[in-house]
């Protein structure tokens, strides 16, 4: 069992258990934290899998610029334990039943398909200079709509959050 | 103990999945329901780069889909954030029970 394969399973673990916190913790604030490290493990599974721009991306984009944005509007809204809105019993019990039987659904399918392992041995497919040539090749007409998506996100965010109409 | 594999990553990203489709239907606070759906692009984003290196590594379209995911995440934050605030500033609550104008 080498360091590899350590790592694998460490950051499997700690992204299962910190989403599970993620989901049960009663207080925001809290909930938000965990999913950092939710986005910590996932980014190290990136690392894993030859994603070395992804890494930095995911930690950079969503770790630093989602999640500050989210416990700014938690801060914001005051929000904690006492204001946590009560929950019905039986949606607990629907959501259990809801989420379990997808999820045995989804094992169990790929349980039963024989997946080939043909894993490469070169590791620098996903660095920063090969990713630059095929974004600005064949990817510059999707990043070009991004933009564009990002502007009409902005528009939109300062429109509907102003106060008063 | 087994080497880790596709198959693994998979059962992990379907984990992920379906612990953020439970908090999405449990919860009622809007905040942690658009946790829940970040939890679910993240765990669509794994299955895009397990695949894209297991399957097909020689190319990189699996990061590129990944990438975009995290853009399209990122612009989906802004507008909910924008709208959970105005919502709270009408409301005085982001409980989804409480914003129930349009259903009647």
């Amino acid at each position: 069992m080498n360091v590899t394969e350590i790592l694998f399973w460490i950051l499997s673990a700690l992204a299962i258990a910190s989403a599970l916190m993620v989901v049960l913790s009663k207080n925001p604030v809290h909930s938000v934290l965990w999913l950092i490290m939710v986005f910590f493990a996932i980014s190290g599974h990136y690392i894993l899998l030859n994603a070395q721009f992804l890494f930095i991306v995911n930690l950079i984009v969503y770790a630093g610029a989602i999640m500050v944005l989210f416990l700014f509007v938690i801060m914001l809204m005051n929000l904690n334990t006492d204001t946590e809105p009560q929950k019905n019993k039986w949606l607990k019990v629907a959501g259990v039943v809801a989420g379990g039987c997808l999820m045995l659904v989804f094992v169990a399918a790929l349980k039963s398909s024989g997946t080939q392992q043909v894993q490469m041995g070169e590791g620098n497919i996903g660095l920063i200079e090969n990713l630059g040539k095929a974004l600005f090749n064949e990817y510059v007409l999707p990043f070009e709509i991004s933009s564009v998506l990002f502007l009409s996100a902005m528009v939109g965010a300062v429109v509907i959050g102003k106060k008063g109409d | 103990m087994m080497q880790p594999g596709l198959y693994h990553l998979l059962f992990i990203s379907a984990a992920l999945f379906f612990i953020g489709v439970y908090g999405f239907l449990t919860r009622r606070n809007l905040i942690t329901m658009l946790m829940s759906v970040e939890l679910i692009l993240n765990s669509v984003n794994l299955n895009f780069i397990a695949f894209n290196k297991y399957v097909w590594p020689q190319r990189l379209d699996g990061v590129f889909f990944t990438v975009f995911v995290i853009a399209i995440a990122a612009a989906e934050a802004a507008v909910a954030i924008a709208i959970i605030i105005n919502l709270y500033r009408s409301h005085q609550s982001i409980d989804v029970e409480n914003a129930e104008e349009l259903k009647y």
